[in-house]
């Protein structure tokens, strides 16, 4: 299964961003093998529709969960389409503090409606 | 001959100049009035009547499945975040779409059309017998003020005399109004902020190279620091009008100056001579 986590920089150790669609990085771990792979956002200085643009960037890298602070309307509903599941992280923690929260079963899922 | 009434501030009495303006130069001749400002249009409330209503749409992407092998190049070409591919669907978000049609000419399937969408109307109306009201209204929570911008005056394409009243600020909505206008006025009070947004709508008129000229509304008197500004760009001050208490309560009811108080009638006819670029 392949986890995106929003942060402010590349790799596990770099803080979680709380916004989606202008984060400046998003962070893709393989949770089967514990590989990341670190993707710059091109959306970050976007004019507007960052959010369904952000979600088709984590369909084609295959992610199916999403951990972030917050996400708007239109993400949302993308996110729901793909069949994303979107987790709120509202700590000021790491990639890897966000994600050891997640697979502790910590983390409350984004209301998406 | 296309008038357009500007003024980058909000507030400043543009549609009061317009609605004036255009119900005296109806008393000699057909004027159409087109309410540009189509996020809040508010021209009708000076010139009540029955309109007609015709609907403003707009082409936004339609996929077409049997087509689509979700490549997702169109998501990627969009900048408007309009379209979200998918693994296997397209979600399209119409009310991002800014209808440019990019969308349908990357698509290496052939798999989007387009299809109209409504985002407004435009309101046609005859309050008084030489003078035509074009309103356009968009929907509350669309973005594209430009179409329905374009519908209004479209409608109003071939008529003699046609005034704009625009949105305030100078973004597209400014711009859409300006582009085809002869002339510009702009409307300004005399504070700091009047004539701030002053300066940013000058520059505007100036670079799309429309002749232009300044109406002082609810001058105090001290318009001194508006006066030299005016000098500088040489933008001629068409007219000033006083703060008054009797000007703010004919406003306040919906009245017209030109028709409530003596002597506004021939000051607006006098304002119509000034403009840059007319010829009466």
């Amino acid at each position: 299964m392949i986890v995106c986590i929003t942060a402010r920089a590349a790799g596990t150790d770099a803080p979680v961003e709380e916004r989606f669609g202008r984060a400046p990085c998003f962070v893709f771990v393989d949770t089967e093998t514990g590989a990341s792979e670190s993707v710059q956002n091109p959306l970050i200085d976007a004019a507007g529709g960052v959010g369904p643009r952000a979600v088709q960037m984590l369909s084609e890298h295959g992610a199916t969960v999403l951990i972030t602070g917050q996400v708007g309307g239109n993400a949302a509903k993308a996110l729901e389409a793909g069949g994303i599941r979107a987790y709120a992280y509202r700590g000021s923690g790491s990639v890897a503090d966000a994600l050891a929260g997640y697979a502790a079963g910590n983390l409350t899922p984004l209301s998406l409606s | 001959m296309k008038i357009a009434i500007a003024s980058g501030k909000g507030g400043t009495g543009k549609s009061t100049v317009a609605a004036n303006l255009a119900c005296v130069l109806s008393c000699t001749r057909d004027v159409v009035l087109v309410d540009c400002d189509v996020e809040e249009p508010n021209l009708h409330l000076f010139f009540p009547a029955a309109a007609v209503d015709v609907p403003v749409t707009t082409p936004v992407p339609a996929i077409n499945l049997d087509r689509c092998t979700f490549c997702g190049e169109c998501g990627k070409f969009c900048r408007f975040g309009a379209l979200t591919v998918l693994k296997d669907r397209v979600l399209v978000f119409p009310e991002l779409c800014h209808s440019c049609g990019g969308c349908a000419l990357v698509c290496p399937q052939g798999a989007v059309r387009e299809i109209p969408r409504t985002v407004g109307r435009v309101a046609c109306s005859r309050p008084i017998p030489r003078l035509t009201l074009v309103s356009g209204v968009l929907n509350e929570g669309e973005v594209q003020a430009p179409a329905v911008i374009r519908a209004a005056k479209m409608l109003a394409e071939g008529h003699p005399l046609a005034i704009y009243d625009a949105s305030p600020g100078i973004a597209c909505p400014v711009i859409e109004t300006l582009e085809g206008s002869d002339a510009c006025v702009l409307v300004t009070e005399s504070t700091p902020f009047g004539l701030h947004d002053l300066s940013l709508a000058a520059e505007v008129v100036e670079k799309i190279g429309i002749p232009a000229g300044v109406v002082i509304n609810r001058s105090d008197g001290e318009d001194a620091p508006t006066m030299e500004f005016c000098r500088e760009r040489d933008l001629p001050v068409l007219m000033t009008i006083p703060f008054s208490r009797e000007i703010a309560a004919v406003q306040n009811r919906g009245g017209l100056i030109c028709r409530d108080l003596p002597g506004w009638e021939e000051r607006f006819a006098g304002l119509f001579e000034r403009i840059p670029g007319v010829r009466p």
